[in-house]
């Protein structure tokens, strides 16, 4: 033994014998994890959450979240003099004064980008691959409430500088607010201290923002690593790997380097965007007074597609009793996204109850194998994508030449139509897709060899695939309609009829697939070419 | 006698006859131009009346009709004053290029003396906004540029978007970008009210306002890109846009590589 060795053993002794931390150590530093590129969004989020947290500290060192009323004397000329919040003026001190400043505000607001993108990257990874299903319904519930806070986060974030869009912002949120039936209105006097914008929003909106969101955050992004880790990660199907081992390679050292390593990568990419590209320049927009605002007025994209609802929204309002409900913003702007979230939330027990399948799996889907799902899931993306491209609607329409009204209308038609559309296309493509994966086993692939026989007859040349190939496209079952009986043994309707009769239609629907190739098929085939 | 004509065979004779000549004729020229340009006689002004109606008639009497009535197809003339005939043509707005929902920039027709020609016709037919002149336009030193920028974003960022980058209005018309826009047709588009844009008029926003105005938008103009690249300053949907691309794009292509298999 060396030296250094026994240096080191007695360290490791001396921690171990006081935490018992190496019998812990020895079985989780060794656990494995699967491999693939889509494993690693989650790591994006993880990762750019961890940025936010060291770059916002950055900032509130300087930052002063307080609507009093100070006279701006910094070295941004054209704004010399202008009478505003002492939010604005700390963070344009922040942006020109400070050190480092804007680097940082632009850091950590890019990284509020790319953390919301992340976490919609890996949504649509989790969905389209079935990695929500039973055991993971919690974490699944978990992911869609960060999701939803993020947004929530975001939008506090950027509102926080008090400049002319952020305010103009916050001004569509009372509205929001104000909105609710009843109760809006003192539900935005309770928020806001009063009268809008008042003194107190900010301040309020800062400690959210920095110490309550955070803190559930940190508890939600914690349970939902500590249920990935105990639950084990899923893995895609292929050979030797089933429902109850896990394919891949040891946390330590394998994974240790990749997950360190994207770390470094992802604040690399981060600071790189920071420090080239101009985010939320808010010297340009100047101070909030509630008299002004600019043309193509948009908030961030994780709120835009709400933007959009709400520009799309025709002019319904109802007058009754003394009280008007505005349908045009309360539907738009709380209704819908309601029925979303909880319809996303709520997804995992509503595809187990259509299919029946109340089983485990930690093998992964392939989207084509689950037309269904796949297809809903485009049909979300559609529907979210009209509403985020109507957002910018103004933008686009200046760009392209188009005109806001056409942008309108599209939407509002696309909106009701695009989305069916998406579900029957997408059906298909993964019926077809099917279909091609059914032909690759029994045929094999096609070489572009052609071949004359002896007696005159061309063929292409097919090569067999790989056994593993084989198995990684058969392997996957395929769902049985439920068929649960509506009459009993004499013909009578049995009671709940009616649920039994719509879930026997999803589920016949769901189970509609392409007969995959079975081993009989493939030796049948065998030699015929 | 004699001594006259042996000078008058002189070698330098002919050169220096030349240049006298030529700056004989140099002087008088430019006393006779400094005379014109400073005091028009009637007789001068009646003649560039004439000219600019020549113009009128054959670029733009077809839609405004010969008397400047206007028509079915466009606005009367007649009380527009100089300073809406200086921008409209002198931006290249008129002539149109086609009816579509709005006259846009494009390159100028006219020389600026065909313009002036033009403006001093449609000044004739009724008073109206003058072409407001160098004295009248010194921004640099009757401007403030942080009072203009509080005035730009309460009357003019609502369209032109917070840094003057322009923006959408209704059915197709835009508000323009006032990048690399003339001082003079900033002016003019204020006291005139262009296309779907209202009148500022000296009671709305005084002179020294609107000087203010102009000396914000030439700020915003050379102000250079602080932050890195200025993503075209029209707010968060290009930063969505890049976040989407090149952001996730470079972190997915480390995520595929860092899962590739060693080989």
């Amino acid at each position: 033994m060396t030296a250094r060795e026994r240096i080191a053993g007695n360290v490791a002794g001396y921690v171990d014998d006081r935490t018992g931390a190496a019998k812990w150590m020895k079985k989780n530093l060794t656990k494995v994890f699967p491999d693939h590129w889509s494993f690693l969004l989650g790591e994006i989020c993880l990762y750019s959450f961890i940025i936010l947290l060291l770059s916002g500290t950055y900032l509130t060192f300087w930052f002063d979240p307080s609507q009093r009323e100070v006279i701006y004397e910094g070295s941004y000329e054209p704004l010399n003099g202008l009478k505003m919040s002492a939010a604005y003026a700390s963070t344009l001190d922040l942006s020109f004064e400070v050190r480092g400043g804007l680097l940082m505000r632009q850091i950590h607001h890019w990284a509020a980008l790319i953390f919301m993108v992340g976490i919609v990257v890996h949504l649509l990874r989790v969905y389209f691959t079935g990695a929500f299903r039973k055991p993971r319904e919690f974490n699944w519930i978990i992911g869609v409430g960060l999701l939803t806070l993020g947004i929530v986060e975001g939008f506090l974030g950027y509102s926080l500088p008090d400049d002319l869009l952020s305010g103009t912002g916050i001004r569509i949120a009372e509205a929001i607010i104000q909105a609710i039936p009843v109760v809006g209105s003192y539900l935005a006097f309770f928020a806001f201290g009063g009268a809008f914008p008042g003194e107190s929003f900010i301040p309020r909106i800062y400690t959210v923002h920095v110490l309550l969101l955070p803190g559930i955050f940190l508890a939600l992004i914690t349970v939902h690593l500590m249920l990935v880790w105990y639950q084990k990660h899923t893995q895609f199907p292929g050979p030797g790997r089933t429902e109850k081992n896990v394919v891949g390679y040891p946390l330590m050292p394998v994974y240790m380097a990749k997950a360190g390593g994207f770390f470094f990568i992802v604040f690399g990419v981060t600071a790189f965007l920071g420090a080239v590209a101009s985010i939320n320049p808010i010297w340009l927009y100047g101070p909030y007074t509630p008299g002004q605002i600019s043309a193509g007025s948009q908030p961030d994209w994780y709120m835009g597609w709400l933007d959009g609802l709400v520009r799309m929204a025709p002019p319904l309002e109802t007058h009754a009793f003394g009280y008007t409900i505005s349908w045009n913003i309360l539907i738009p702007g709380l209704i819908l996204p309601g029925i979303m979230f909880t319809l996303l939330a709520l997804y995992p027990f509503i595809e187990s109850w259509a299919t029946g399948d109340k089983r485990e799996h930690h093998l992964l889907d392939r989207p084509r194998n689950a037309p269904n799902r796949t297809a809903i899931g485009a049909m979300a993306l559609t529907f979210t994508l009209v509403c985020l491209l109507n957002g910018g609607n103004d933008i686009i329409a200046t760009t392209f030449r188009l005109t806001i009204n056409q942008m309108m209308w599209f939407s509002r038609i696309a909106v009701v139509v695009l989305p069916p559309i998406a579900f029957i296309v997408t059906k298909r493509i993964c019926l077809s897709l099917q279909r091609a994966d059914r032909e690759l086993v029994l045929h094999g692939k096609e070489t572009g060899r052609l071949v004359r026989l002896p007696h005159g007859e061309f063929v292409e040349v097919h090569e067999p695939i790989s056994a593993e190939k084989a198995w990684t496209l058969t392997s996957h079952e395929q769902l049985a309609p439920l068929e649960i009986s509506e009459y009993d043994a004499s013909g009578v309707r049995l009671p709940g009829s009616l649920k039994n009769k719509i879930r026997n239609r999803i589920s016949r629907a769901n189970a509609v697939a392409v007969p995959k190739a079975t081993e009989s098929e493939r030796k049948e085939l065998e030699g015929h070419h | 006698m004699k001594r006259l004509s042996r000078l008058r065979r002189h070698r330098a004779a002919g050169p220096l006859l030349l240049i006298f000549a030529l700056l004989s004729i140099g002087t008088t020229f430019q006393v006779a131009g400094a005379v014109t340009n400073t005091t028009p006689t009637t007789a001068d002004r009646s003649a560039t009346i004439e000219e600019g109606k020549q113009i009128f008639l054959k670029g733009c009497s077809s839609c405004h009709g010969l008397n400047a009535e206007g028509g079915a197809i466009a606005p009367s003339l007649i009380g527009v004053g100089a300073a809406s005939v200086d921008f409209q043509v002198g931006t290249g707005r008129m002539p149109m290029a086609d009816m579509s929902t709005q006259a846009m920039r494009k390159a100028v027709v006219y020389t600026p003396a065909e313009i002036n020609a033009l403006a001093t016709y449609v000044a004739s037919l009724a008073p109206g906004p003058e072409v407001p002149g160098d004295e009248v336009l010194n921004y640099e030193r009757d401007g403030s540029v942080a009072e203009g920028g509080e005035l730009f974003r309460t009357n003019c960022a609502m369209c032109h978007n917070f840094a003057g980058q322009g923006g959408a209005l209704t059915q197709g018309k835009y508000a323009p970008t006032l990048m690399g826009v003339e001082p003079k047709h900033i002016y003019e588009a204020m006291i005139t009210g262009p296309q779907s844009m209202p009148v500022f008029s000296d009671k709305t926003l005084t002179p020294e306002e609107k000087l203010s105005i102009i000396k914000w938008i030439k700020a915003a103009e050379a102000e250079p890109q602080l932050g890195g690249a200025a993503l075209g300053r029209v707010g968060p949907v290009t930063e969505g846009l890049l976040a989407w691309t090149l952001g996730i794009g470079l972190l997915i292509g480390v995520a595929v590589w860092l899962a590739m298999k060693a080989r």
